[in-house]
């Protein structure tokens, strides 16, 4: 047995507890501005954790930099607040070592789309189980207020004075391209929808990449208003539900349909469609959720939520305690007088 | 009947294309030199390119062995031995071939397009241009395809074992053993009963063909090396971190982690430990050199013995995350396996131009610990001890290799298990009085406290910690505290460590300081120098930072102070700006080692200035 099983073994047992929101709150600050869609999220994570069962010196959250890194101050686990855009790759190295922790990324559209793209990418194709909570509020808000890649075409900022000219991130799409296994969104402004889908997250074995609309209320106002605000959210949101149809609108009165491969909102007033003819979510369905993805923000089609897709794959760090299994049961535990001594050697006496 | 004659010590080096073998060809005569009992050193020399095109100058891949029965601290100055595989391995190597010495050719290198290729107008092996040389050429090709005529061989399988014929022939003259390349053949090729035919057949030719033929006269015998006493193996530098690292893992019954990205010339360390499951040992082969790191970081804070293996474009890439590793105070080691820089620079040869990279390259005030191994099997040692530190004082550790070390290898003398120095990491568990960055008064180690742990739950990070607690802090006070701290930290290993010591007088003329690759030829140099009664002593450092704690003390008692360095002086700039001494720099940056003959002149010129 290594050390580190033995220490756990051996270190005082925590008292069996039913945990609270308060339990996870650490003693710091929360330093985010005021009205800040971060608070949100904390608060959130914080009332999800008590209920997935994981005792909370087990739970670690990482992070890189930007507003939304400094999440692990906050909460009363262990936390790693790593550097920009390297979170994932802190969080894989632990989770390697330490396939009995549950590790969480807390990120942002800079620090995990820009900056740290590449770990992004990779840490999902390899589905290690990590949860990775994008915090998109398409602005870089802790350098005060640079265009970021989930920025949209021409937005004014410090840095694009006369409008943002590349074409945006669609993190679900970037994350259904790296071969993710569990993919869904969320908005800060519907605390109960984001509940249900961080329960989600917490279940998945792999990685569980959420990506959560979140408002930055100092450099971006207001970016996602028209799907998080009363006003304008049934008109521009539809909500994904496993096995359901695609209805949205006020009065449930919209549905998307399938035209071919493109996606069609139609009237279910008009007598023209009838719920049956929708759309059906489907979680594992490959194809579809790269269709889904792709309506996000686009003009005449309302913007998903939800678990966009969710699938079962080998888990890259249970795949490597497997070999290590397979070879120790077949050549045993190594030892370094056989490591030595093996192949050629020579005596001189 | 053949005559016998014995020697002290050969060099030999076979080059060929780089498509011809010659690596395998040089590695399997360092395999047989082994079990012959000689002291040796070798250095693989090939080009950046892994099919260059053939024929080419640019192509040419190259092995040397110096191998004796006197104790061997280099890959040998001038070879005495050139086997060549085409006109243009001659044309590159031919600078390297002491007078006198053997040429062993392949005729069928030396063909129109060979010549016109390596900018020869006319074929040297004939004519009087090797007059200097004695040449023994051949048409091996033709040889080998005569062996095999009866098998029905493609001509690429039949050409590709030419060089085993070269190899076999190279036994015979140097009376090794053909044992352990024929085993290796048989388990190289366990499955494929023609390929094992073929090669055993063809090496068995050249050894026959050496045995029977009349043209060569004399056959030679290096008598076994009056080594330590013990039980030995031939490791390349690479191969040797990597059994350092599982040994300290072993040894400390902490699971050891690899992170690391394909890097030349440091990959072998990725390839070696991965191999090695029944040591529970983890690699992650990461996306990118930055991973690499920030993944073996991460491993560090779970609890595990965490390495990142690269070279210097690589460390640069690392740098960042370095600093994390020093302000998170967590173990890793890095290793450093140098080439050529800057940039991409001359990836397959070696130099030792990363020391001030290793010490000073990261923002801010970012102390870590720097040691240097000195010779392939010391790359054990170096990285055992740098495990050893790195766990026990809570820091990162950068371990300085090189090229030619790295790939290069001498024989290794196996340790008694139990007398590997001790390893004792322990992790915190008691949450009374727990803070995250309260020290040992001692070490100035803060205390392990892995995820998982009940009541040690704790945040790390980059941002500057308060002493003590660990809470981010930013109090101008505090920060000027930590960086001091963090700096005495370093400091202090050097209590933890023996002395330096010198090679030769204690005091005199002239002290010869070197770190890393470059101790066998100094060594070499000034035995030399001292036996002609220059008063001439060696110091070489193995710890860079901290220097060892008598360092000062012993460069105050030489007049003179010569430091040969693959660049341009860094360790001269180090121990000028610490001690304030006139040291001189012997600098040396052609992608090669130092020869000790460069040395000993250097030391000629200073005595006769």
């Amino acid at each position: 047995m290594n050390l580190v099983k033995q220490t756990l073994k051996d270190a005082p047992t925590a008292e069996e507890k039913k945990y609270t929101a308060k339990d996870f709150q650490s003693d710091q600050d929360v330093r985010w501005c005021p009205g800040c869609g971060d608070y949100a999220v904390l608060a959130m994570v914080q009332r999800t954790l008590p209920e997935i069962g994981i005792p909370h010196e087990r739970i670690v959250f990482v992070s890189g930099i930007g507003c939304s890194s400094r999440f692990p101050y906050y909460m009363s686990t262990y936390g790693f607040h790593g550097i920009h855009g390297r979170a994932a790759a802190i969080a894989s190295g632990l989770r390697i070592s330490r396939p009995d922790l549950s590790v969480w990324v807390a990120t942002g559209d800079g620090d995990g789309m820009s900056i740290g793209g590449n770990h992004f990418i990779h840490t999902l194709r390899r589905n290690m189980d990590i949860k990775i909570l994008l915090f998109n509020n398409q602005i870089y808000g802790l350098t005060k207020g640079q265009y970021s890649p989930t920025s949209v075409v021409g937005q004014v900022t410090k840095s694009t004075p006369y409008g943002a000219i590349d074409r945006p991130f669609n993190p679900l799409l970037l994350a259904l391209g790296a071969e993710g296994t569990f993919v869904a969104r969320t908005l800060d402004r519907d605390p109960k929808h984001m509940q249900g889908v961080l329960r989600r997250t917490a279940e998945h074995k792999g990685t569980a990449f959420v990506e959560i609309y979140q408002n930055c209320v100092v450099f971006n106002d207001g970016a996602f208003f028209q799907f998080t605000e009363k006003e304008t959210k049934d008109d521009n949101v539809v909500v994904l539900e496993h096995d359901k149809p695609l209805v949205f609108g006020k009065e449930k009165e919209k549905g998307v349909i399938l035209d071919g491969r493109t996606p069609k909102v139609v009237s279910l007033k008009d007598g023209k469609y009838s719920i049956d003819d929708l759309l059906v979510h489907d979680e594992k369905d490959t194809v579809l959720s790269f269709i889904l993805a792709r309506m996000s923000n686009l003009p005449g089609l309302p913007t998903p939520i939800g678990v966009v897709y969710a699938t079962a794959r080998p888990v890259y760090e249970l795949e490597i305690e497997r070999q290590i299994d397979t070879v120790v049961k077949k050549a045993g535990e190594g030892e370094l007088a056989k490591l030595f001594m093996h192949g050629e050697t020579w005596t001189i006496s | 009947m053949k005559s016998v004659r014995n020697l002290e010590e050969v060099t030999i080096r076979f080059a060929g294309d780089s498509g011809d073998g010659m690596q395998l060809t040089g590695s399997q005569f360092t395999s047989a030199t082994a079990v012959a009992g000689n002291d040796l050193s070798t250095l693989p020399d090939y080009p950046a390119e892994i099919r260059a095109p053939a024929g080419t100058l640019f192509g040419v891949s190259g092995f040397q062995i110096h191998f004796g029965s006197r104790e061997i601290n280099t890959p040998g100055d001038m070879c005495d031995v050139l086997v060549t595989m085409n006109a243009a391995a001659l044309k590159v190597n031919l600078r390297n071939l002491r007078e006198g010495g053997i040429i062993i050719a392949n005729t069928d290198g030396f063909n129109d397009k060979n010549l016109r290729l390596s900018g020869y107008d006319s074929n040297p092996l004939e004519g009087g241009s090797l007059s200097k040389y004695q040449v023994f050429a051949f048409d091996i090709s033709a040889l080998t395809r005569r062996s095999l005529e009866d098998m029905n061989l493609s001509p690429k399988v039949v050409d590709r074992s030419k060089n085993f014929f070269a190899l076999g022939l190279t036994y015979w003259i140097f009376s090794r053993p053909p044992k352990p390349t024929l085993q290796w053949i048989k388990d190289k090729f366990k499955n494929d009963e023609t390929l094992q035919e073929v090669n055993m057949r063809v090496l068995k030719a050249g050894y026959n063909f050496g045995e029977t033929t009349e043209v060569f006269a004399v056959q030679y015998e290096v008598g076994p090396a009056k080594l330590k006493p013990g039980t030995y193996r031939s490791l390349t530098g690479n191969e040797a971190a990597a059994w350092g690292f599982i040994s300290a893992s072993v040894k400390s019954g902490l699971e050891l982690f690899l992170g690391s990205y394909p890097i030349t010339p440091a990959s072998e360390i990725l390839h070696e430990l991965s191999k090695h499951k029944s040591f529970h040992v983890k690699t992650f082969q990461a996306e990118d050199e930055i991973a690499g790191i920030c993944s073996a970081i991460g491993a560090a804070y779970g609890g595990a013995l965490a390495i990142t293996s690269t070279s210097g474009p690589g460390l640069a890439l690392k740098s960042e995350a370095i600093g994390l590793a020093v302000i998170t105070e967590l173990p890793i080691v890095i290793i450093d396996v140098q080439r050529g820089g800057p940039s991409t620079g001359l990836p397959t040869k070696t130099e030792q131009a990363d020391l001030l990279q290793a010490m000073y390259g990261r923002n801010g005030e970012s102390p870590v610990v720097v040691l240097a191994a000195t010779s392939p099997s010391d790359c054990f040692w170096t990285a055992y001890e740098a495990s050893r530190i790195a766990v026990k004082y809570m820091i990162p550790v950068v371990m300085m290799s090189e090229g030619f070390i790295g790939q290069g290898s001498d024989p290794w003398l196996i340790p008694d298990i139990d007398s590997l120095p001790e390893i004792k990491p322990s992790f915190r568990t008691d949450p009374q009085g727990f803070y995250p960055y309260l020290r040992d008064e001692k070490t100035l180690a803060r205390p392990w406290a892995i995820p998982g742990t009940p009541g040690l739950e704790h945040r790390i990070g980059g941002l500057e910690k308060a002493n003590i607690y660990g809470n981010v802090s930013h109090d101008p006070e505090n920060h000027e505290l930590m960086v001091k701290l963090r700096q005495e930290k370093v400091d202090r290993i050097a209590d933890g460590i023996p002395l330096a010591e010198v090679d030769g007088d204690p005091e005199g003329d002239l002290l010869v300081v070197g770190w890393g690759g470059t101790y066998g030829a100094i060594r070499t140099a000034v035995e030399r120098q001292r036996n002609e009664g220059r008063s001439v002593s060696h110091l070489h450092l193995r710890y860079i930072n901290p220097l060892q704690k008598n360092v000062g003390e012993i460069l105050y008692r030489f007049k003179r102070i010569l430091v040969p360095e693959g660049n341009l002086g860094q360790l001269c700039k180090i121990l000028r700006a610490r001690f304030l001494v006139p040291t001189m720099t012997l600098s040396k940056v052609q992608g090669g080692p130092f020869r000790s003959i460069e040395i000993v002149e250097e030391i000629d010129k200073l005595f006769k200035a």
